[in-house]
Formats: C-alpha cells, sequence, structure tokens
C-alpha cells in the first residue's frame, strides 16, 4: 500500500511540471497572434448569419455577400492582399459569443449589437458600427394596427433566441403595461414559419432585420413594420478581447471604407485618387504618410480595401438598397448628409 | 535469443513483484485519468484567464430580465433571478418527459401486444407504424407535427370550441381554471379513500387465496372513489368554482383567449412527437418479452382454465415484464434527454431557456452548460434508480 502512494506521488510530480511546462507555453505573451496566425493560415476567418439577406447571406453557389460580409473582406484584403481570401462560418445567435471566445473565428461580424455587458463581460471587443438599427415590430396589415399604441394584452410575439431583442421587448411590453406571451425560436426560419402560420401576433426583431425577413413570408406585401423604433441597435463587428493590434486593424478597415465615401473615393476612382491634391485623400489611398506601418501592414492597405471592396456606400448599395431591403439610408448616411456615420480621421 | 532472453527478464521482473503487477496498470490509469481532467480543467482556466473570463455562480441570483412563455407551478417574471428561470426550465423539462412516458407507455403496450394479435389488419397496421415512426429521425418529426399541428389549428376566432369550456386553437388548448374552496379537505378525501381501496383490496387478496371467494373488486373500489370524495363535497363546504377561457380581441382581425389554464401547442407536439417516437421502441421491447415467454405455458394456463385475459394478466404479463422493465428504462432516459429538442420549437424546457436565453444574456457558458448536463444527469438518474426498483420488486424472488 505504502509503495503504491510512493508511486502514486511520482506520477503526480510529473503531472506537475507537465502541467507548468504547458502553462508558461500558452500563457507567453506574443504580439497579436492573430495576425501572425491569419498570415500563416491564409485566410481571415470570419463567423457571420445563417443567412439574412443584405448582412450575411450565401447564394446557392456559396458566395456571400451583405454589408457584414463586406467587414471580413476588407479585413482579409488590407491583410492578405485579397478580398476573397476569408473562410466564412455561420453561427446562430446562441453560438456566436462562444465561436469567438474560443478562438474559432478571427472576427464576428454578424449583426450583432454592442451593448456595455457584451462588450466588457464575456471576453469581447466591440471594434465599431457598420449598421445603425433598432427594434420594431411586425404584424399583418389585416390586423388594423399601425402603431405600437394599439397592442393590448394578450399578444403574441415570435422572436428569435438570445438577442437583445428578447430584453427589449420585455422592456417595452412592461414599460407599457402590456402582458404578452413570448415565442422563442432557436432559428430564424422557424421564426418566419411560426409567425406566417399565425402562431404570433407579431414578429418583433431589427428593422433591417424585418424588412430582410419579410422577404421569406408567404404573402411579403400582407404585412407592415410599425414605425416605432423602440430600442437602439447599434449592430458592429466584435473580435477577442486581449489582442489590441487586430482589434486596430479591424475598427480601421471599416472605418477606411467609411472615410471613402466621405472623400468620394469609390472602387473606380481609387488608383486616380493617388495624385490628389487633398493630402488627407492620399493618406487614404497611401500615397502619402506611413498609416500602414502603424498597424503593422503595408502602406496599400487601404488603397486594396477600397479597390476590392468599395466605400462603405458601395457595400451599402450593392447589398441593401438595391437589393430592396432598406431603399434608403436613413441613420445609415454619412454624418455630412444628416446621418449618424461619423468616424474618427485616419491619420 | 536475445530477444527471449530481454522477455523473460520483464516477465521475470514482475514474477518477482505480483504486488506491482496487480497494481501498476490500476495506477496508470488513475495517473491517465487524473490527467485528461487535469489538463482540461487547466487548459480551460488559462484560456478564460487570458480572454478576461471569470468563473463562478453568482449570476445565478442576478434578475434575468427576459420573460417566457409557459411558467406553470412557479411564479415567474422577468424580475425573478435566473435561478428561478432555471426552475422553470426545469420544470417544464419535467411535465414534457413525464407526459411523453405516460403516452409512450399506454401506446407502446397496447402497439406491442396488437403486433402479436391473430388479426392480420391489426398485425400488419402496427408494424407499418412501428417502421415508419422509427425510422425517422425525431428532429424531423417534431418539425412535422410542430408545423402541421399549427397549419391545421384555426386562429382563436375560429377556435374549435368544446362545449363553451374548452378551446382549441393555434395559440393553444385553454381549459377552465379550478378555483377550489376547502379543497384540502377534498384532496384529503381523495387520499383517504384510495388508502381504504389499497387496504380493502389486500384483504381481499387474502380471502380469495385462503377461502377462494371473488368479490367484485373493480364495482367496490369505484363506489369508494366516489362516494367518499362526493360525501366531503356536500358535507365540508367544499365548493369548485371555474375560470373559463374567454375570446377577447385586441385588434380588427387579433383575438386571443384570456382566463383559464392554456396549453402551448408547443408542448403538445413536443409530447406527440416524443410519445409516438418512443412508443415504438417500447411496442418491440413488449413483443420481445412476450415471446420470450415459452408457448407452453399459455398452453398450461389455458389447461387450467384460465380465460385468455387472465392468461395475458397473470401468466404472461408478470414474466414477460422482466424481459420488458430493463430495455424500457432506456427508453424513458432516450425520451428524457431527446426532450431537449425542444428548443428547435419554441418549448421553453432546461435547453431553450437556461441553456440557451440565460447563458447568452450571461455569457456563462462553462457554468450553465455544467449545471444543465448535472440536472439531465440528475434526471436520468432518478428514473434508472426508480426502474430498477421496480424492476427488482418484479424480479424473480429465489428462494
Amino acid at each position: 500500500m505504502k509503495k503504491m502512494f510512493k508511486h502514486l506521488f511520482s506520477f503526480f510530480a510529473i503531472f506537475a511540471v507537465v502541467m507548468l511546462a504547458l502553462g508558461t507555453e500558452s500563457m507567453a505573451a506574443k504580439k497579436s497572434k492573430t495576425l501572425k496566425n491569419t498570415i500563416k493560415k491564409g485566410f481571415v476567418r470570419c463567423g457571420v448569419s445563417q443567412g439574412l439577406p443584405g448582412f450575411s447571406n450565401a447564394d446557392a453557389s456559396g458566395n456571400w455577400t451583405g454589408v457584414d460580409v463586406d467587414v471580413c473582406r476588407a479585413v482579409a484584403a488590407a491583410v492578405l492582399g485579397d478580398a476573397g481570401k476569408v473562410k466564412f462560418t455561420p453561427l446562430s445567435a446562441k453560438e456566436r459569443f462562444t465561436a469567438l471566445t474560443a478562438g474559432e473565428i478571427d472576427i464576428l461580424s454578424r449583426n450583432t449589437t454592442w451593448t456595455l455587458s457584451r462588450d466588457a463581460d464575456i471576453g469581447l471587443t466591440f471594434v465599431g458600427v457598420n449598421f445603425y438599427d433598432g427594434q420594431g415590430f411586425m404584424v399583418r396589415k389585416a390586423s388594423g394596427i399601425t402603431s405600437t399604441s394599439q397592442f393590448k394584452s394578450g399578444l403574441s410575439a415570435c422572436v428569435n433566441i438570445g438577442t437583445t431583442t428578447e430584453l427589449n421587448m420585455r422592456d417595452f411590453f412592461t414599460a407599457n403595461g402590456i402582458t404578452y406571451e413570448p415565442v422563442v425560436f432557436e432559428k430564424a426560419d422557424e421564426v418566419v414559419a411560426a409567425y406566417d402560420s399565425g402562431r404570433c401576433d407579431t414578429y418583433t426583431t431589427d428593422k433591417s432585420g424585418l424588412a430582410a425577413q419579410r422577404t421569406k413570408l408567404s404573402n411579403p406585401d400582407d404585412h407592415i413594420v410599425l414605425p416605432e423604433t423602440i430600442s437602439k441597435e447599434p449592430l458592429g463587428p466584435v473580435v477577442r478581447q486581449g489582442d489590441a493590434v487586430w482589434e486596430d486593424i479591424v475598427r480601421w478597415s471599416l472605418n477606411v471604407m467609411i472615410e471613402a465615401e466621405e472623400y468620394g473615393i469609390n472602387s473606380s476612382n481609387a488608383d486616380s485618387m493617388k495624385t490628389s491634391k487633398n493630402p488627407q485623400i492620399k493618406r487614404l489611398v497611401g500615397a502619402e504618410g506611413e498609416l500602414g506601418a502603424a498597424l503593422g501592414l503595408d502602406n496599400d492597405w487601404s488603397l486594396r480595401i477600397i479597390k476590392q471592396v468599395g466605400n462603405y456606400g458601395e457595400s451599402y448599395k450593392r447589398n441593401i438598397a438595391d437589393t430592396g431591403i432598406l431603399p434608403t439610408r436613413g441613420p445609415n448616411e454619412l454624418w455630412t448628409k444628416g446621418g449618424l456615420l461619423y468616424v474618427p480621421p485616419a491619420r | 535469443m536475445n530477444l527471449k532472453s530481454t522477455t523473460s527478464s520483464i516477465s521475470d521482473f514482475f514474477y518477482a513483484r505480483p504486488k506491482l503487477k496487480y497494481y501498476l496498470p490500476q495506477a496508470l490509469t488513475i495517473f491517465f485519468i487524473v490527467f485528461i481532467f487535469g489538463y482540461f480543467s487547466y487548459n480551460a482556466q488559462v484560456n478564460m484567464d487570458n480572454r478576461g473570463i471569470d468563473f463562478g455562480l453568482r449570476f445565478l441570483g442576478e434578475e434575468s430580465s427576459f420573460d417566457i412563455q409557459f411558467t406553470p407551478f412557479v411564479e415567474y417574471d422577468g424580475t425573478k433571478s435566473y435561478a428561478t428561470a432555471y426552475l422553470v426550465g426545469l420544470i417544464n423539462t419535467i411535465i414534457v418527459a413525464l407526459i411523453g412516458i405516460f403516452f409512450a407507455t399506454i401506446l407502446g403496450v397496447v402497439i406491442g401486444i396488437s403486433r402479436l394479435s391473430p388479426n392480420y389488419l391489426i398485425a400488419k397496421m402496427s408494424e407499418i407504424y412501428i417502421e415508419i415512426f422509427r425510422n425517422v429521425p425525431l428532429l424531423l418529426q417534431l418539425f412535422f407535427w410542430y408545423f402541421a399541428v399549427l397549419r391545421t389549428l384555426p386562429l382563436p376566432k375560429d377556435a374549435v370550441n368544446f362545449y363553451d369550456i374548452s378551446f382549441l386553437s393555434i395559440k393553444g388548448l385553454y381549459v377552465p381554471r379550478f378555483i377550489w374552496t376547502n379543497g384540502q379537505l377534498f384532496l384529503t378525501s381523495i387520499i383517504a379513500s384510495i388508502i381504504v381501496i389499497f387496504f380493502l383490496l389486500k384483504f381481499f387478496k387474502k380471502e380469495q387465496e385462503q377461502t377462494g371467494k371473488q368479490y367484485p373488486k373493480f364495482l367496490i373500489s369505484l363506489t369508494i372513489i366516489t362516494v367518499l370524495p362526493f360525501l366531503t363535497f356536500l358535507i365540508g363546504g367544499v365548493s369548485l368554482d371555474f375560470e373559463y377561457p374567454e375570446l377577447k380581441q385586441l385588434s380588427k382581425t387579433i383575438y386571443n383567449f384570456k382566463g383559464g389554464i392554456s396549453i402551448i401547442p408547443e408542448l403538445m407536439a413536443l409530447a406527440l412527437a416524443l410519445s409516438l417516437y418512443t412508443a415504438t421502441f417500447i411496442a418491440e421491447n413488449v413483443r420481445a418479452g412476450i415471446e420470450g415467454i415459452s408457448r407452453g405455458q399459455k398452453e398450461a394456463a389455458a389447461s387450467i382454465g384460465l380465460t385468455p385475459g387472465q392468461t395475458l394478466k397473470l401468466v404472461v404479463m408478470p414474466q414477460a415484464l422482466r424481459i420488458i422493465i430493463p430495455p424500457t428504462t432506456n427508453q424513458y432516459l432516450n425520451l428524457t434527454k431527446n426532450s431537449s429538442l425542444a428548443a428547435a420549437i419554441a418549448y421553453p424546457d432546461l435547453v431553450l431557456v437556461f441553456a440557451g436565453t440565460a447563458l447568452m444574456q450571461t455569457g456563462r457558458a462553462i457554468e450553465i452548460i455544467s449545471i444543465t448536463m448535472l440536472s439531465y444527469l440528475s434526471l436520468s438518474i432518478t428514473i434508472s434508480i426508480f426502474m430498477n426498483w421496480y424492476n427488482k420488486k418484479i424480479a424473480i424472488k429465489e428462494k
């Protein structure tokens, strides 16, 4: 017996040494592990939705399009020189943060609302806003409801799980003293199907989402999105906490797209802008300054984003306006044109 | 030559140390298990530290701030804690598991027996039912029933009306709620009559064994269980009121019921799918059990004058149960675990409420998934313990 304990003890000693060795290896701080790994792999690992037209949606041949997709493409263009070098991982609302914190993806660009608790609590960092949205309600036209003020106790509302939507909905109904029945589904397709069948009287999510999902209903024209917006939903890309360099790359890839629009640089005129007189334009296309070096990239990084992906306006037009989801820019117009898009200067 | 001497020296080494030969493999196994567990928990901790995530259960006391559609037996709204939300999810899982087990057992026994029926049509129909339902994935069946149920049920305005007290519509089945005055007394009288019946049946059995005299057991029991509660109803001041569901108009075309108890369509679809699916496996167990009893037993029973019904009840079933119970326990466990597919069709079970919404709102994946796994483990073990107890009770008592 004594001998056995002696043996066991020595096993544990070896075990402890092995653990320590493994530990020091994985705890060693490295400067932007994510950037290093991305270059080594040759593609950007991007988490997107399971199909939300206009934001991230795959066509029959598996090509992803959308404004969220374009953020990942911009990062690929900046880091790897080719906007096509992105591996997309479709994620449910429930899986998305775990996939990011567990290191399965490096950017989460999946119509995700920026909130304090998400930013601070669970190992995530939001890098910016690529779409200003707000939660709304969709109802059947025949119901005669034209405003949320006509809602009465007893309504049932279909909603997607694991989103801020669930919380906003409760806040809204509680504040207005309305009792309601939440019908919570795991996937958006089931929410649409249940609402379509009449299980719910109203379907609530971000307004852009409502506009996009409405196209999937059997008779889209029988439904309207109510004018009220009950919440602020700034949607934007997210990265893991603790890699400041990677965070900056993603943030400024997005900012460059927005600022390029502000200065009138687009995918077709970008090359000719190199000879512009405006120093800010020259900086944006890499003809002046050393902006790339500050991010650990070459100086053409922003030019590649604009040439390969386009500016924000082009991306919006291609994905959201021309597809008929939201024809007008609304709050997603540049600040110079009365919208909310205002990014820090790239200089 | 060289090789041979080495082998023999190793076996000699162990031959001389029998204790080491005995303990070494066990110590290695223990080391391996401890190493694996230690490595995974250490790795998780390092990764969580790196990403700024801490570990703890304090979040359970925080306000949940989300609502749940179906919260029987527990007072719940968004102002309650995550722990309460967990309880709601757990109870909803238990509810659907119990309903599923109940109907799967009844249906399984009926189908299993009818599969052995001499009537060709009944036997063939049972076989077709079994082959279809056990060979289609459960998730597909679940979607089929849910959307089939939703699409066939009418809107609340045109609800199927059961005598103006219950209504079936796409929003669920609404039944009256019982409002008891002195309900306690009524419940006591029912329990009392059950106890009386229990002892009477014991007495009757003894009488029959000693004197051969048979009593009309069923009639006597029925009388007791109706008369006694009825008397308390009249004398004890017990009264029962009903809260009936009422149709209310919420807008031009939106109607819904108010009052009463609502059984949501998600629960109906889930219970239906689970029962129909699991019943096929139970039916096969029942068939195996009955076929496992030799023909001679039935012939012997017939030769001493037992009716076919008595043969099944007194000779075949008691023996068949010993074969049926263990695999059926497995099916009960499967059904309970399969109920976690509820998340797909919006039935607020443990997975949807706790491992779904609560996980998303708090981001505490490791804690919540651990609690959820432990909960399913406890449920399964409870069912196992109960079924093992029952199995032991009916097992052959060897003397």
